[in-house]
């Protein structure tokens, strides 16, 4: 069975062999460029070992097939959070030692710099990101969303809107929306009368909704005039905003943020570059080169105790980053044990609700 | 001659019989058609067969649990079905969470029972945590961790676990879940949806095939019928389209249909629909209909026109020259001449219809998804022994229907051109 595995993955893996010294597979997009320009380039400058990127829907998905087929061509992946905990608990993943992580550049060791959460038994967090909602600031021009009770309000604010097409911060966004304190919205997801209550608020716009599924398509949906106003991620429309400015404002009311996080497959053919790699990508400079080319918050303490600045050379990052102070007020921080526990199922009736008319 | 017995069998020069010594001279040459063909379906085998069955496999194979389970694998064989769980039950279960937690394989097990219990794999881990240090009575012990622990029907899906082959993914992928006593039941009806969309799916490819042989039956035609320099044309036309990227075609029809799109705004401008008005065309049920009837359009056409081009003008001719009205020509003549080409245009549509899902992904929005949009979604949750699943009843569904066509059509008058 397994050779069986191995060698048909061999013969769709010849695509993937590359000569480079270590392999990298994130999203793409300008998140997957914001590495490239934060860590591969300055890691290879510095250590002479080449680095290459490859790009996927969804890193957790391939490298899983992978580490099953016995043919790993990846070193190392960018996962989201709940999928580090998940791949890891399925024995994908190499363990991470927080030791092993290099103190940060105020001296401060790794486990105390990084913030809570942040590195997990395999995985090591490069970055905390946001679910947003946003709208166009030439098309809505009045009186401005503020909160995520707005974004439900037709009334006020007719036109479409733009979801995420699944149940991962969508019910926790609608929840908060119908006035349930973040701090409570896990403890009401877990019972099925929450649950019913978020699809209740999710049914009141129901028909004016416009799912997307590639992070890419909401600032799209956005800058079409489909939607009024749309979730996304905060990072691609910090992009849209400021490198192609458009008139994009993000409303940080009931964010929903997560960690994403570099894992190394079990089998990664450079393992100690790959080691290596990691170490210098969660490093205080590496995450503050990182969130120099995208709005996301670095993990690390340190690497915020100087302002960063955007890659335009003006635009300061501080407080487009899910993590500023301004931004944390309602924030809710996405609870992977919750999701890894009940994905499937809310999935199911997410599913099951979207495809009932 | 004429003495010769009626029954004696023709012979060759040398005195064998004739039947033997062409058999003989046929089995080199057919050795070596078979040497000619061998690569292909040596192809075929590795890369299409195997990872097939690879798959399906999948379907009833998961061994999360019983690999871990030992102790619970062998409480189970000894005690059938309806056994109270008792301390016993409980004594094997810390005894495997224990060398779970050593092994780090709680989330494994937990993992292949959250697909049937929702919920699990915290309970699985946590309790592994605390197993070494608990003392008798366990039972009390372990549902003292997480009352869960008591319930029946958890036992009864890790009784049907314990075997690495089990129908619990064919049980979820026809929206039941297990029972207590090891039967099965409806999920709640919110809960429900494979079944919905395995219909939906069938009746939507219907609707899109229909919508397809319809259109493609005028242009067939006409490609038959006009001289070589217009039809050539009309052929370049269809194929365009034929051989532009997927995805280019996709996302053409989204700035065309959108309501901010290229329809909508000439309809405005037209003074048609008012600005408020604006018709939705795509995300939806419609769209998927539309950009996929477009798209599969150039699979009809052309099994029809290469039977078309064949159909010699003369039989209509000479219906028309007996009397024929132009529509009885045309469905008593012209009709079922062209049968074949219906048929493998038809089969061709459908069967790819059914099986599709970038374009629904794109344009479906959330009422035109299809069953194959869900088995995308499970292979990227690692959920693949769902993925599995649904694709298995998808293909047994597509064979059924194939040998219902072959009953009632015949395989045989298929002609693909």
């Amino acid at each position: 069975m397994k050779k069986i595995l191995i060698l048909s993955t061999a013969l769709t893996g010849f695509a993937f062999a590359a000569n480079a010294d270590i392999t990298v597979m994130s999203w793409g997009g300008a998140y997957g460029a914001a590495q490239t320009e934060g860590h591969l380039k300055p890691f290879t400058a510095s250590t002479g070992i080449a680095a290459t990127m490859v790009d996927s829907d969804n890193p957790a998905t391939p490298i899983k097939a992978m580490v099953e087929a016995g043919n790993v061509t990846v070193d190392v992946a960018s996962v989201e959070y709940a999928d580090a905990i998940r791949l890891c608990d399925e024995g994908v993943l190499e363990p991470v030692d927080v030791a092993s992580l290099p103190a940060g550049d105020d001296g401060v060791a790794a486990a105390d710099d990084f913030i809570a959460g942040a590195v997990t038994e395999c995985g090591v967090s490069t970055d905390v990101w946001a679910t947003v909602f946003a709208y166009d600031t030439s098309k809505i021009t009045g009186d401005a969303p503020k909160t995520a009770a707005d974004f439900f309000d037709l009334t006020k604010f007719p036109g479409k809107r733009g979801l995420h097409k699944g149940a991962k911060a969508v019910l926790e966004f609608a929840l908060m929306a119908d006035g349930v304190a973040p701090a409570d919205v896990y403890k009401t997801l877990s019972t099925p009368e929450g649950v019913d209550k978020a699809f209740a608020k999710l049914d009141t716009i129901k028909a004016d909704v416009v799912w997307w599924e590639a992070g890419s398509q909401a600032p799209q949906l956005l800058a079409d005039g489909e939607v009024a106003m749309t979730t996304a991620y905060n990072g691609r429309i910090f992009n849209a905003a400021v490198a192609e400015g458009k008139p994009f404002q993000i409303v940080w009311d009931s964010q929903v943020f997560e960690n994403e996080m570099y894992v190394i497959p079990k089998g990664a053919p450079n393992m100690e570059q790959a080691k290596q790699f990691v170490a210098y990508a969660t490093s205080t400079q590496g995450e503050r080169q990182q969130a120099q080319h995208i709005s996301y918050g670095p993990a690390r303490k340190s690497s915020m105790a100087e302002p960063i600045i955007y890659v335009d050379g003006k635009t300061e990052m501080g407080p487009n980053v899910p993590t500023a102070a301004a931004n944390m007020a309602t924030a809710l921080g996405s609870d992977f044990q919750f999701w890894v526990d009940h994905d499937a199922e809310l999935n199911d009736r997410f599913n099951a609700w979207l495809a009932a008319n | 001659m004429a003495d010769a017995p009626q029954t004696m069998p023709l012979q060759t020069a040398d005195g064998r019989p004739l039947k033997a010594a062409l058999a003989q001279a046929q089995v080199k040459a057919k050795r070596r058609a078979f040497l000619l063909v061998l690569p292909l379906l040596a192809f075929v085998v590795l890369s299409f067969v195997f990872p097939i069955f690879q798959m399906l496999e999948r379907s009833v194979f998961n061994d999360g649990f019983s690999a871990n389970t030992p102790s619970l694998t062998a409480w189970f064989s000894q005690h059938p079905q309806g056994a109270e769980i008792d301390e016993s039950a409980y004594a094997a279960l810390v005894a495997d969470l224990v060398t779970m937690q050593k092994a780090k394989t709680a989330g494994q097990a937990g993992t292949r029972i959250n697909y049937v219990y929702p919920g699990t794999i915290s309970v699985f881990k946590s309790t592994a945590r605390d197993a070494a240090k608990m003392v008798p009575p366990l039972k009390d012990a372990v549902i003292a961790t997480n009352p869960m622990w008591g319930d029946p029907v958890l036992w009864a899906a890790m009784r049907n676990a314990s075997h690495p082959y089990s129908t619990d993914f064919y049980m979820a992928a026809t929206d039941r879940k297990p029972t207590a006593d090891g039967g099965s039941e409806k999920v709640a009806p919110e809960q429900r949806i494979y079944i919905y969309l395995f219909i939906k799916t069938f009746i939507l490819s219907g609707v899109i095939t229909g919508l397809c042989l319809l259109l493609a039956f005028p242009i067939a035609h006409l490609m038959a019928v006009l001289p070589t320099a217009k039809s050539n044309l009309l052929m370049i036309l269809v194929l365009l389209p034929f051989w532009t990227s997927l995805l280019v075609r996709t996302t053409a029809w989204i700035a065309l249909l959108q309501e901010q799109g290229v329809i909508n705004d000439i309809l405005v401008t037209l003074g048609i629909l008012a600005d408020d008005g604006r018709v939705r065309m795509i995300y939806n049920q419609i769209g998927t209909i539309i950009v996929m009837t477009h798209i599969l359009l150039p699979f009809m056409v052309l099994p029809l026109y290469s039977v078309m081009r064949v159909i010699p003008p003369s039989y209509a001719r000479a219906a028309r020259s007996l009397g024929a009205t132009s529509w009885t020509t045309f469905r008593r003549i012209y009709l079922p001449q062209t049968l074949p080409g219906i048929a493998a245009g038809s089969l061709l549509v459908f069967i790819l219809a059914v099986g599709y899902y970038i374009t629904p992904a794109l344009v479906g929005g959330a009422d035109g998804q299809l069953i194959s949009n869900l088995i995308s979604f499970h292979m990227n949750k690692a959920n693949w022994s769902m993925a599995a699943a649904l694709a298995a009843i998808l293909l047994a569904a597509v064979l059924i229907l194939y040998w219902l066509y072959d009953q009632l059509i015949g395989i045989d008058r298929l002609k693909l051109g």
